[in-house]
Order: structure tokens, then sequence, then C-alpha cells
């Protein structure tokens, strides 16, 4: 378990995030595991070399709110989120539609455990974006 | 004034940067990692070399003995010349040479 | 068309992925009005070679040599932050003369970083003369790292438990020689081209940065010293950083030239930390025994040359690991970049962009 951690759901991220915020925190980083059926994520604020950590555990579907209205530097990451691990994230404020990282015909979502469990039978493929910049719906090619 | 005739006297008659290759090559330090090199005699053919490589770069079999190296694969940092038990295994300095475009095999035994 | 219309026209630029001017890909699509940026925009993963995935298939020691292979440029750094990581986690205490070789090649590894972005922010602006000096100093650090540890950039030294390599009394005396030869360097090549009215034309007052945005957008490195915020990972003594004397550069500018200067005496600061590293080096082992698996979550962090990068290792007590995750300091520093370009003209673009010292393969993994 990781020092000066405070737990928070997705309802009380941004006021603790705003809290940090308002103590003169910097922003890290939101580091991201795979725990099954729920995503953990953690985010790291640093104040005179001492890290502190916000731990959330998102169920896999639900969307996650994003931070960048209050730290701004979280964009770049929060888009990773959602082209490494398939989380959707709200309200960003430079939005890639996971195309920051990942070309077309990469395999979604790749740093998730349990599709690479499925390793053998079925690989999801991000499609070519329609002209709006909105992604198609996958189609489920066979590997 | 005095620094450009300086400067340009300095440049005039002073030796080249570069070194006169291939004629005068530049001399590796003892212990630069250039290519690895395996006594095939020495072997036993244990395998612990192909499990400590990072790049899966060699592949070892008992039945029928065999030692695969592909050069192209090694990243060249000699973990399995120091996982080696019998020491057969040496990293030489120099990397020139000619690299045989298919993977190459040190022998059977 | 009337020239009041003309001038509201806004375009955009694709600056990069392939530009002369960037050591690695990275898109900025700048909105140009006339010949000034109004908005950037970054498009990144052109080298994206997902490297924390590869780390959860690769054994725990097998790991260290795929870090030091993010970068070349901040090579040992990574394997230092996740060699560091690893340790903690099961416990293992680094001998005395390892932590004092790990400084010693850290810095080394700073100088050769250094050395190549001054060429690189030379030949930005066009004073390429000063782009092949730099780099032939570089060239005297290279070769030192490949006489002490056998490869020019992938030294391949720093591994889970120390190091695999120690440098005998001739190689250090070796190593202060060189220092010596580089610090007459230095002054010849580096420290008098600041004065340079020309250099300055091109660096002074331009990518201006205030501290209050230096710290709201988490910059990290000489980005942020160069606005007057000290951050330098060193001073909390990790390695053998506690036993040595150094205060963390910082200059109060936030320009380019700010930021240039702050590298330039951090390049005197590694020269004089490698010389009190030697002097004061003991005897003993270079590697503890290393058994077992690591178990248990940790975050790690190392200050590179770009500033401090973070490693988060999580194991599950089998040899593989269940997450690596790195944050390098150039992904940290992408918005302050993004801050730091409207109202500077199209010119300056290459000079801002790399001011920040980006480093795109770390960025990507």
């Amino acid at each position: 378990m990781l020092e000066n951690t405070t737990e928070v759901t997705v309802d009380t991220l941004l006021g603790e995030v705003a809290i940090r915020m308002g103590q003169k925190y910097r922003f890290v980083t939101v580091t991201c595991l795979d725990g099954g059926d729920y995503h953990e994520i953690f985010y790291h604020f640093d104040r005179d070399y001492q890290l502190v950590n916000l731990r959330l555990l998102l169920t896999k579907g639900n969307t996650l709110p994003s931070i960048t209205g209050v730290f701004a530097a979280a964009v770049i990451v929060e888009n990773e989120l959602q082209d490494l691990f398939g989380i959707k994230v709200t309200d960003l404020s430079i939005d890639y539609g996971g195309r920051l990282l990942l070309a077309e015909g990469a395999p979604q979502a790749p740093l998730n455990k349990t599709r690479a469990a499925e390793a053998g039978t079925k690989m999801e493929v991000i499609e070519k974006s329609t002209p709006q910049g909105a992604v198609a719906p996958t189609e489920e090619v066979a590997k | 004034m005095f620094s450009l005739i300086s400067n340009i006297l300095k440049n005039a008659f002073s030796r080249p940067a570069t070194r006169p290759y291939p004629f005068q090559r530049r001399q590796r330090p003892e212990g630069t990692r250039g290519h690895l090199d395996i006594e095939i005699d020495k072997c036993i053919f244990c395998g612990i070399c192909a499990k400590k490589c990072p790049s899966n770069a060699i592949e070892v079999s008992r039945d029928p003995k065999s030692w695969t190296f592909n050069r192209y694969a090694c990243i060249v940092c000699a973990y399995c010349v120091e996982a080696c038990p019998k020491k057969c295994l040496s990293m030489k300095s120099d990397h020139e040479g000619q690299i045989q475009p298919q993977e190459e095999t040190a022998g059977t035994r | 068309m009337s020239t009041q219309a003309m001038s509201n026209r806004r375009s955009v630029i694709p600056f990069g992925p392939q530009h002369p001017v960037l050591p690695e890909p990275l898109q900025l699509r700048l909105v140009m009005e006339d010949e000034k940026v109004v908005e950037a925009l970054p498009a990144i993963g052109y080298v994206h070679r997902g490297l924390e995935k590869l780390a959860e298939q690769k054994d725990f020691q097998q790991v260290a040599f795929l870090a030091e292979r993010i970068c070349g440029i901040c090579s040992f750094q990574h394997a230092m932050a996740y060699s560091m990581g690893v340790e903690s986690l099961m416990n293992i205490t680094v001998p005395d003369r390892a932590n004092y070789l790990r400084v010693i090649w850290t810095e080394l590894h700073r100088l050769h970083s250094h050395l190549l972005w001054f060429g690189l922010l030379a030949d930005s602006f066009g004073f390429e003369n000063l782009f092949m000096q730099a780099w032939r100093c570089r060239e005297a650090v290279l070769d030192i790292m490949e006489a002490t540890s056998g490869g020019r950039i992938m030294l391949g030294t720093c591994c889970v438990g120390g190091v695999r390599k120690d440098i005998s009394a001739e190689g250090l005396d070796q190593v202060l020689r060189v220092c010596d030869q580089l610090h007459n360097d230095f002054d010849k090549v580096v420290t008098q081209v600041m004065n340079d009215y020309s250099v300055k034309q091109r660096t002074v007052g331009i990518g201006t940065v205030t501290r209050q945005q230096a710290h709201e957008l988490g910059a990290v490195g000489p980005v942020a010293k160069a606005c007057g915020l000290e951050r330098d990972h060193r001073v909390t003594g990790y390695a053998a950083y506690g036993q040595l004397d150094f205060k963390p550069i910082t200059e109060q500018a936030g320009d380019c030239y700010a930021r240039t200067q702050v590298r330039v005496r951090e390049l005197y600061q590694s020269l004089d930390l490698i010389r009190q590293a030697i002097a004061k080096i003991p005897a003993g082992d270079i590697m503890a025994p290393v058994k077992g698996n690591p178990t248990g979550e940790i975050v790690t962090r190392v200050e590179q040359p770009r500033g401090e990068v973070i490693y988060y290792i999580k194991g599950n007590g089998t040899k593989n690991l269940e997450r690596l995750r790195v944050r390098t300091p150039t992904f940290a520093n992408v918005p302050i970049l993004l801050a730091m370009l409207p109202g500077y003209q199209l010119a300056d673009v290459g000079v801002i962009t790399l001011s920040i010292d980006p480093c795109i393969s770390c960025t990507e993994r």
C-alpha cells in the first residue's frame, strides 16, 4: 500500500483535487492498473518532495470525470488513459478520442489484462475515424 | 583582429579533427561489449543463457543438442555471459565485419 | 480583399513530426495568425513502443535492461530509478560503493545529455559549428563511459542489487583526467557562447513563462528551475547524493536563455559532483544478493537531466511484475510548452520546443 493515500470516489474526486490545488500541491501524474472488473487509478501530487496520492476504484464501464478543469496539465495523461485502458473520460479540455498514442489498426485498450487473457480468440481493433472525428464502432476481427 | 589571425593560422596548420578511417581504426577499450562469442565445445546446453536473455536471442535445445543465436535480436548486454555456469560465452570488443543474413548457429554436438 | 480581412485569417501549420530541429518525432499543430502563433496542439504517438506492457512479460531482473532502453539520452537514470524501486520493495540494501558508482555514471550521463541538448539548441538557431563542437566535447564523455562500463550510451551496469561492473583505481583516475579536460572545453566552447550577441538575440525574452504558470502546469527540471522554482530531486539524498555537497541551480527569468543558463551551470555542477564522488568512494562490494520476488507497490523518483521521473512498480510475488508505470519529465513539460508558444513567431518555435529538452521516446515509451 502506498503511503499518504486517500481513498476517493468518482463523486468526491474533484473536491479532493481542488483541495490539493488550494494547498499548493503540484500535479505529478495519474497511474492506472487493471484490477479485473475495476480499474485502480492513483492521482499523485507533490509538495516539497513529499508525494500524496488519491486512490480511486472505477468499475469497468463507468466514466471518469476529468480533472483538467482544476489541473490543466492532466490533459495528456488522461487522454493516455483513454487510449491504453479504454476508460472513458468526460469533460476533457482537449479530447483526442483515443488516438493520442495509438494509431488505427492498433489493438484496443492494450494494457488491460483481461483482454490479454483472451489472446488467440478475438482482438478488437480501432477502426478508421469518421470525418467528424468521432471513432466509429469497432468490429471484431478474428485473430 | 588579432584573435582572427591566430584562429586562421591555427586552423590552417593544425591536424584534422578526424581519423583517416579505414587506414587508422579506433581502438576500443578493453571490456567494451561488441559481439557475443561461444566456445561450443565447453557448452553443456543447460539453457540458462536462453532463460536469462532479455530479448530472447538465444535458443538452446537439449535433444538434439544445439545452440542458436540470432545476432540481430541481441542487445549486447552480456547478461548471458555472467550467467553461464561453464563460462563458455564471452563478449568480444569489436563489432565490425559482415553479419550473415540468416540466423547464426554456433554449432551442434 | 482588404488587408484587414487578410490579417484576421488563421492558418494551421504542422510543425513536425519530421523537422530538422527535432531530435524525435513530435507534431505541434500551430494555429497561426500571419507570423505569430496563437495556439498549439500536440500530437504524439509516432514512437509508442508499448514498453509498459512488455515489462509485464519479462522477469523483474530483465526489466532493468528494458528500462535502460526506454530512452537513449537519459538511459542510466531509468535503470537506476527502476532498480531503486525494486530494491525498496524487496528490502535490499545496496552497498555504498555501488551507490557511489551509480552517482558517477549518472552524472556522466547528465553531462552527455546536456551536451547533446546544447548542440541541438545551437542547431535550432542555425549555429551548426557550435553543434559540432558541443558534440565533440560529448565524445570525450562517451569514450570514458565506454572505457568504464562497456557501452557508450546503454551502459548495462545498473541492475537490481547494485552494479554489475566495478571501476578500478586507474579507471577513476581516467575519469578525473577527462573531467579536467571537459572543464577546459566548457570554458572555451560553452561559456563564451552564452555571452554572444546572436545567441542572446535568439534566446533572451523568447518563450517566457511565469513562476505561477510553471507551478500550475506541473513543470519539472530545468524548465521549472529557470522560473525560480527550486525543484531538484537529488536533494532528497537517494543513492550517494546525501553525502555530496551541492545546491540546486535556479534562474529567475523563465525564458529560453534562463533555461540554457541552468543547463550550462548544471554541466559544471556535474563535474563537481563526479570529483566529489571519486574523492569519497569507499572500497567494498558492488552487488547485494537478490533473493525472492518483489511484492507490493512503490513509487520512486529520480532526477533525470530533464527533470523528475516517477516510476510506479507493483509486484505480485511472481518473477513478473504486475505493473510498471513510468512518467518521464518531458511528459510533464508538454503542457508548459503549449503555454510557452502563443505570441511568438514561427521562427522561434524550434528554439522554444528545444529549450524544454524534448525526449519524445521517453514520453511515449
